[in-house]
Formats: C-alpha cells, sequence, structure tokens
C-alpha cells in the first residue's frame, strides 16, 4: 500500500510499504477513507518530536471501513464505518476506568522510553513517535487500530467524512481544552492560535455556555474564520496582548486562557525571540511564548488550558505568577473516548459542522507538499485533508 | 532474565575471591580519583584535605583492604556486610486492576510464566512439585535449571529456590498483596541470582541495555497487559525491525 513516511525533519515522502496485518484479538484492519494532517504532525516534521525514525508512518487523524477484524473483537464487523481516536486505549486498566484514556497504561509497548523521560508513560498514539509507541500512522491507505473493540466509533451514513473526521482528534481536543476551562455563564475564554484546534476551542466554549471568546492569531484568514465561530479577534502583530487583554476585560482578565498553540510559538516580544534563539541553538526544547503569555493575562484565581503539545524541559516559565494568582493548569493528550459519543451526537444534531475548518482536499501522493504548504501556512492553509 | 534467575545466597558466598565485590573496589578507586583530581584542582586546604581523605579509599581500590589504621572502623568483612548484595537482585512491583485471586491463580500455573517473560522458553511443572525452566540467554545461549517452590501461601507468597546441578543458582518471591479494598493487586517481585557468566555477564547485558531490573519490569509490565488488556501490546510485527 502507499503511505506517508517520515524521513527526517523536512522530509516527508510517500512511498509503497507492506500492508498492515491483524497482530492481536483485538485488532481491526481499516481501509482509510478520510485522513488529515494535524498541526501537532508539524512538530514531528519541524523535528520537534524526539524518538521518530526514518519510514516511520505518520497520521493520527484517520477514518474509514472496517475490512478485516481479529478473533477477540465482537464489536466490530467487516464493513463498519468508523473514526478513530487518535490515543489508543485498552479500556480495562486503572486509568481506562477512570475515564483517563489517553493515560492508559497498556498500550505503549514502549512505555520505557517515555518513563525516562516522564517517570510515567501516557497511552500510545498512532503515528507519534516511539516514545508513544511506534505505532504505524493513518496517512496510509490501511491502517491497523488496536483495541478497535473499544477505540472506533461507528458513524451514521448520513453524515459525510468531511463532518466526522475530526472527532478523530482535533474537535474533541479543542472541546476538552475548553471544558477544561470550567466555564460558567458570563466567562469570558481567550484563545491563542486559530489553528484548527483553536478554531474548535472557540466553537466548543459557546457550547459550553461561555459569553465571550476572544481569539488571538496574526493569520487574517484565520482570525476571520474565528471571527465567523462569534469570536472576538486580536492579532498579536498589532497590539499588546496583554494590555489590550487587561482593557477588554475591565482590567479583570479572561476567566480562562487556552494555549492552542504549543511548542512553536511565534511573538513579536522579546521573549519569544529569545525562544527563538535558545531552540534554533538546541539549547532549549520548546518555545513557550504563548503559554507565559495566557499566564500573565489570566485573571486572579482562572484557568489555563492548555491543549497545545509540549514536549520537553521549559525555559523561563513563570510558575510565580501563576502561584501568585492561584491559577489552575490543566493539559494533556485528550482523552478521546470520553467524548466520542456526545460529539457525535452534537454533530448529529446540528450544533456544529467540523467541516467548516477544511481549506485543503488533496490525494497521498500531495501529502508531502502539503506538510510544506501548511507548516508555512501558504494559501491559507488552515486544515488539509487527504483522501487516500 | 528474570528466567535464569533466582540463587541461594549462600551458595556463592564460597566462592568469592578476597573480602569485598569488584564493584565496590571500583566504587573505591572512583572516589579516591575524583577527591585526588578534586584536590588537585583546587590548591587550597580544602582540596588538600579532600586528597589525603582519598588515601585509605585508594588503598582499599588498590588491595581489597582497609588500610591497618581503619580496621576497627570500616566493616572488614564483607561477607557479613553485604551478604545480601551478593549475585545480582532484583525488587520490582506492579499494581493490576484485578482481584488477587485472578492474579495469584494465574502466576501459580508457572505453565504462564513464558507468556510473559520474554526470555523464558518453557515451565514445565512435574508431579512431586519440582519444576524444569528453559531459558533463552544472551547469544542465544540456552540455560536450563531444576527448581522447587518452598512456601507458598495461597492467594499471598510464592518463593522458589533451584535444586543442586542447575545452569543458575537463583531463588526468588513473589507477593500478592489485595489492595485498594480488594479492587487491585499489588505484584511484588523479589529475585537473587548469579548470571551464567559471573558479574561479567551481567555488565555485559547491562551495556546492552538488558539490565535485570529493566527486564524484570518489562515482564510485569507484560503480564499486566495480558491480564488486564487481554493481549500484550505490540506495534509492528515481530520481523519488521522499527
Amino acid at each position: 500500500m502507499k503511505a506517508v513516511r517520515y524521513c527526517g525533519a523536512g522530509d516527508i515522502r510517500v512511498e509503497h510499504v507492506p500492508d498492515p496485518q491483524i497482530l492481536n484479538p483485538r485488532d481491526a484492519i481499516v481501509k482509510v477513507t478520510a485522513t488529515a494532517i494535524c498541526g501537532s504532525d508539524l512538530h514531528i516534521y519541524n523535528g520537534y518530536i524526539p524518538t521518530m525514525q526514518t519510514g516511520d508512518i505518520l497520521g493520527h487523524e484517520f477514518m474509514g471501513e472496517v475490512v478485516e477484524v481479529g478473533s477477540g473483537n465482537s464489536r466490530l464487523k467487516v464493513g463498519d464505518r468508523v473514526v478513530v481516536p487518535f490515543t489508543i486505549a485498552c479500556g480495562r486498566c486503572y486509568f481506562c476506568k477512570e475515564g483517563l484514556w489517553s493515560l492508559c497504561d497498556n498500550s505503549n509497548p514502549n512505555a520505557w522510553m517515555a518513563e525516562k523521560i516522564s517517570g510515567y508513560s501516557g497511552s500510545g498514539l498512532f503515528g507519534y513517535s516511539h516514545m508513544y509507541g511506534g505505532y504505524p500512522g493513518g496517512q496510509a491507505e490501511y491502517a491497523r487500530v488496536p483495541f478497535a473493540d473499544i477505540g472506533p466509533i461507528r458513524v451514521p451514513d448520513s453524515l459525510t467524512d468531511e463532518q466526522v473526521l475530526f472527532l478523530s482528534d482535533i474537535f474533541p481536543t479543542g472541546y476538552m481544552a475548553a471544558e477544561n476551562c470550567s466555564i460558567r455563564p458570563g466567562d469570558t475564554i481567550a484563545v491563542w492560535g486559530c489553528g484548527p484546534v483553536g478554531q474548535f476551542a472557540i466553537r466548543s466554549a459557546y457550547l459550553l455556555g461561555a459569553e465571550r471568546v476572544i481569539a488571538i492569531d496574526r493569520y487574517p484568514e484565520r482570525l476571520a474564520l474565528a471571527a465567523r465561530g462569534r469570536a472576538e479577534t486580536l492579532n498579536y502583530t498589532e497590539v499588546d496582548v496583554l494590555d489590550e487583554l487587561r482593557m477588554r476585560t475591565g482590567g479583570q482578565g479572561p476567566d480562562a486562557c487556552i494555549d492552542a498553540v504549543g511548542l512553536e510559538a511565534h511573538g513579536t516580544t522579546l521573549d519569544a525571540w529569545y525562544d527563538r534563539i535558545k531552540t534554533s541553538m538546541y539549547l532549549a526544547t520548546d518555545r513557550p511564548h504563548v503559554l507565559r503569555q495566557a499566564i500573565g493575562a489570566c485573571r486572579k484565581g482562572g484557568t489555563v488550558s492548555i491543549p497545545g503539545v509540549y514536549g520537553g524541559w521549559l525555559d523561563k516559565f513563570p510558575l510565580g505568577a501563576a502561584f501568585a494568582k492561584g491559577l489552575t493548569l490543566k493539559m494533556g493528550q485528550t482523552h478521546m473516548h470520553r467524548y466520542l459519543p456526545s460529539l457525535l451526537a452534537r454533530i448529529e444534531h446540528g450544533d456544529i459542522d467540523p467541516s467548516f475548518v477544511i481549506t485543503h482536499r488533496v490525494t497521498l501522493d500531495d501529502a508531502p507538499d502539503m506538510y510544506r504548504t501548511f507548516n508555512e501556512k501558504d494559501d491559507k492553509c488552515i486544515k488539509v485533508i487527504i483522501k487516500p | 532474565m528474570l528466567q535464569f534467575n533466582f540463587m541461594t545466597t549462600h551458595a556463592l558466598r564460597h566462592d568469592m575471591p578476597s573480602s569485598i565485590a569488584s564493584t565496590e573496589s571500583w566504587l573505591a578507586l572512583g572516589s579516591a580519583t575524583l577527591l585526588l583530581l578534586y584536590g588537585a584542582m583546587r590548591r587550597s586546604p580544602a582540596g588538600a584535605l579532600g586528597a589525603i581523605a582519598a588515601t585509605p579509599l585508594l588503598y582499599r581500590g588498590i588491595t581489597g583492604r582497609w588500610p591497618g589504621f581503619l580496621a576497627g572502623v570500616m566493616p572488614e568483612d564483607t561477607k557479613t556486610a553485604l551478604s545480601g548484595e551478593r549475585g545480582v537482585r532484583v525488587h520490582e512491583s506492579i499494581r493490576l486492576e484485578l482481584p488477587v485471586n485472578d492474579v495469584y491463580r494465574f502466576w501459580r500455573r508457572i505453565e504462564n510464566l513464558p507468556r510473559f517473560m520474554s526470555h523464558l522458553e518453557s515451565v514445565a511443572e512435574n508431579p512431586d512439585g519440582r519444576s524444569h525452566w528453559v531459558a533463552v540467554g544472551p547469544g542465544d545461549y540456552r540455560i536450563e535449571w531444576d527448581a522447587e517452590i518452598f512456601n507458598e501461601v495461597e492467594n499471598q507468597t510464592i518463593a522458589w529456590r533451584s535444586l543442586p546441578g542447575s545452569d543458575v543458582v537463583s531463588a526468588g518471591s513473589v507477593n500478592f498483596d489485595a489492595v485498594r479494598s480488594g479492587q487491585s493487586t499489588q505484584v511484588s517481585v523479589n529475585l537473587q541470582y548469579a548470571p551464567p557468566a559471573g558479574r561479567a555477564g551481567d555488565l555485559v547485558a547491562r551495556l546492552f541495555g538488558r539490565a535485570p531490573t529493566q527486564i524484570v519490569r518489562e515482564d510485569l509490565r507484560r503480564l499486566k497487559q495480558l491480564l488486564e488488556a487481554g493481549e500484550v501490546a505490540h506495534a509492528r510485527p515481530a520481523d519488521d525491525p522499527r
């Protein structure tokens, strides 16, 4: 089959590889009908994610048709149309039972790698480095899905692939980011980053009852899309973010701040340049400019919610400010399985049509070019979907 | 390496040369060198003191004995001081979200052990309670031994040791503790063994990342996957080297 492979930083190729096979009883094989490039795939593309290996198949947002099921999988059958959550979870360990699906104990065969860095390992992920299990991803014609009796969600034929594909990651991720803000009526939520996750965070914040959402970015097309989702917008290249947020909230600050940017933040302030220089010299792992700003902007006693990915040891992290203001910090990979049924229901009810975020539709062969386009944000690119 | 484990401490006691283990020699030598270097670099009274303090360590590192003037202060007889440290010791534990009886019964059927202990090829229990173990060691070297369970308390503990004539001298125990009001089971493994090629074999194993503690940890992780999730997680087919 054809698959999108990582061959080094900045080097993505489409190559022929062996078809996946059933390895475990609870597995299924899915013929991929739609997949997407995630903003977090760009962290891999740019070489920020350790333990990637040449030849790894990328992609953790995918859906398709079940073509084979393992002997221990009685829930799925051949022909089912499913969306696959990007976190792999067994459903039976302590963490799965607690609803902390992305922290599953039993799905990462390389848990020891993550343990070296974090003490304990999270769940395995599709196509996201060997530290997270080394599972081949879904930017391919076929994909093997472990624990397929618990993860994939069947979707009705009345909904198109484009409407349901983003249940695989970015819709639940934006939703959990908003849910982590413990929104109450009247709340104002500030969202840094109007990429796909930011867009879903904006809309989810309103779904959860926020009164105002203020969206921060610098790309006009992304700010425009945020505005279509009823967000007030703020271009950080034009105004001072902290001053502007203070002004717009009567000197109080937003009730919660969402960092939907993560470790490759851009900025115009001194600390952003400092991060840029340090990471370029391999003296720092992450560029946490947005996180610093979110902590600085948040009102006293508020929440900073972090769906953006961080990878290492952060430099100049203002924990003192977080402490002084009694902030709550919430973060982590999305507990996907927790959200799939309710968010599918929201799509069915017409509360939201996730396809609004798509700007580019391509085939597998175009994937390497699209990584470049998406990374450079050329051609007003916000979200790329691939139909193999 | 959980497999060629399990040894009784006294079995090796008489084989050991001199009064100290080689690790301790190296530690002493290493500490002495550091102190001497520190002393030389500081060029100060404190540095000189450090260098002087290093002398007994250096002496011990080279000769294996503490200098005479320290004889009464430092433990000369490591048989006493380190008797528990002979061979290789491993202690690991893991928690499973299953009642203690399920975990105990699975482990007590020792034919099950190769299903999660990666280097174990087979275990066969004879009607007389003795068992025959086959493991594949470094370089696909096969190691076999006979063992017996010498202590067992249902749902609490199993302890075993190798029998005379074995390739590996070993002893071990596993304890099962019901925790979280009986919802979960904490499994604790204690092992002692003399690796086939002695300490050198262990050193080689460590160099190749096969530190025994890590191997036992991975074995226990597989046990947990097998019993909780019903299968051991694999990302790729066995013939895919990546």
